[in-house]
């Protein structure tokens, strides 16, 4: 299998006025391989975004070696920037121009030949189900119709490997559920997908591998069954607890040597409300987050405008 | 790498006239504007109206190239669509030479319309038309070069609107629009100096007078250094900004 993404010791220190300077990426290692679905899962500040700018070539690392497709990112910056795609967090096409002009203007910019141009980018509408807006300016679409189509732009030039910084941040359960089919659909082209999240369910419906950045560090990578199978007694206790007005509370605990402890432990954190339910399940990557990272899963959605339609449906 | 830069800087330009410049407001504002100020003092001081041309032309390429190109770069940042120029195959100069080339085809085209009305009023005898056209391009080259350092130097729209006012204004009258420099006291002419509109505004008046190449040297080099030194500035600003 050939190494996409090849990253040694990437650190990135942003100097800070009257304060020590800010560690964003603290020296992090890791390899992606052609074809799969790389996630990069961490709350909000984590680094996700700071490594995808350095990774493109938008922000200059402090330290470190990055290799993509073969090529050092300090020396053939231009020629990485050709094979590759690049989905920002922010849906960042051209308000003023129509669907079908920003896909235009980035296969121009791209060196896509003119003869390809058109039935490319016809092609993209149709794939993303924007045929019936091809002539609507970018400012007039949807927030998920926004993100499909700066989605396509970012692949109108056939890239090899493309990188997606939160794509279904803030967006419905449809199209939230659209985007990630489309996101699958890319895997199955061959295409190599770098992906930052932080809906955990997303990553573990999407990603081949996923590696856990927490601080600047890398906590965890591996295979979402790997990083599961890492967690002692391969259980998890979920209490179902009565709350006011009929609704009901869910609290879950990894079981660290046996189940019988976790009911116990769960038993004294309920205090006496009524239990409805006690089930046992698999492991999430949900609970590998909160293992590894002593973190609550609601830290993730903590500032990021909430629940979204990225962690809900699928 | 350089087919890559040309490339991008041609359709940066094709894609910033049909976005933001080619507007219907955009138009008559970039044509309005340098006739009303000359109206204006034509009308409190009737003369020589053929000897305000070159200030007028002078004027539309200044308010031409550079007031919506001082907003462009600063509001694509501020959207973020500026990055996806970033990420794009070609390099940082190339980049910001596409957000010239833009400003400069918009105030060359509205120079155009009023160069074509004013030589119709006024005729064209004696006419330099190399020096003529040499002098729009120089002039727009370093107009252009201004509106986008000043478009890179700040961080809103708003405040890209009043830096650039802040240099055009004073300018407008210092540069020998309207008055002389030789009618300006000793230290105004040595501030009229420093700025391109000066240059500019002479080049432009030995073109329409038919006057010697050897007279508008002076000017055409000036403009030549404004142009590569303003454009440095905001290459390297820029460069700064991204990280």
């Amino acid at each position: 299998m050939t190494t996409v993404i090849q990253v040694t010791g990437l650190t990135k220190i942003f100097p800070v006025k009257n304060r020590p300077p800010l560690c964003a990426v603290d020296g992090i290692d890791f390899t992606v391989q052609e074809g799969e679905v790389f996630g990069f899962l961490g709350p909000n500040g984590a680094g996700k975004t700071c490594t995808i700018r350095m990774l493109t070539g938008l922000s200059r690392p402090t330290a470190g070696q990055v290799q993509v497709l073969g090529l050092d990112l300090a020396t053939d910056l231009p020629r990485i920037k050709k094979r590759i795609g690049v989905v920002p967090e922010a849906s960042n096409l051209y308000d003023e121009l129509t669907a079908f002009d920003n896909l235009v203007f980035s296969m121009q910019l791209y060196g896509v030949p003119r003869a390809e141009r058109k039935p490319r980018a016809e092609e993209l509408l149709r794939r993303f189900r924007l045929s019936e807006k091809r002539d609507t300016p970018f400012a007039k679409l949807s927030r998920g119709m926004k993100r499909a189509l700066t989605i396509a732009a970012a692949l109108a030039h056939r890239p090899q490997l493309v990188f997606l910084d939160e794509p279904t941040t803030g967006l419905d359960v449809m199209s939230a559920r659209a985007l990630r089919g489309m996101i699958a659909g890319l895997r199955d082209e061959g295409v190599t997908v770098f992906l930052t999240t932080h809906y955990l369910e997303e990553a573990e419906r999407l990603c081949d591998r996923v590696a856990i950045i927490v601080k600047g560090k890398i906590v965890a990578l591996d295979t979402v069954a790997a990083l599961r199978s890492g967690i002692p007694c391969q259980m998890v206790v979920e209490m179902t607890l009565a709350g006011a007005d009929g609704q009901t509370e869910k609290r879950r605990v990894v079981c660290e040597d046996s189940v019988e402890s976790a009911v116990q432990r769960l038993f004294a954190e309920a205090r006496g409300r009524r239990v409805l339910a006690i089930d046992t399940l698999r492991p999430s990557l949900e609970d590998v987050f909160v293992q590894l990272t002593g973190l609550s899963a609601e830290v993730m959605l903590a500032e990021k405008g909430g629940k979204g339609g990225g962690n809900a449906g699928g | 790498m350089l087919v890559d830069d040309l490339r991008g800087m041609v359709y940066i330009a094709l894609k910033d006239l049909k976005a933001y410049y080619f507007k219907a407001p955009n138009i008559s504002w970039g044509i309005l504007f340098p006739f009303a100020f000359i109206l204006a003092f034509a009308i409190r001081n009737p003369g020589d109206l053929r000897a305000l041309v070159p200030g007028l032309l002078a004027l539309t390429v200044l308010f031409g190239t550079s007031s919506m190109e001082a907003i462009v770069i600063v509001f694509e940042r501020r959207i973020g669509s500026l990055e996806r120029l970033f990420l794009a195959p070609l390099r940082l100069p190339a980049l910001l030479a596409g957000k010239l080339l833009g400003g400069m085809a918009f105030g060359l085209t509205v120079t155009l319309v009023v160069l074509v009305m004013s030589l119709a009023i006024f005729g064209a005898r004696g006419t330099n038309w190399l020096l003529l056209v040499l002098a729009l391009l120089l002039s727009a080259t370093a107009f252009s070069a201004m509106g986008a350092f000043v478009s890179v130097a700040v961080k809103e729209v708003f405040e890209a609107q009043t830096l650039a006012n802040f240099i055009r204004f004073p300018m407008m009258f210092l540069g020998g629009v309207f008055v002389p420099l030789d009618a300006m006291p000793g230290w105004l002419q040595v501030v009229a100096r420093l700025l391109p509109l000066t240059y500019s505004v002479e080049a432009l008046r030995v073109a329409l007078s038919g006057g010697a190449w050897s007279t508008a040297w002076l000017d055409l080099g000036a403009l030549a250094s404004f142009s590569g030194s303003l454009f440095w500035l905001a290459v390297r600003t820029l460069a700064r900004r991204m990280d």
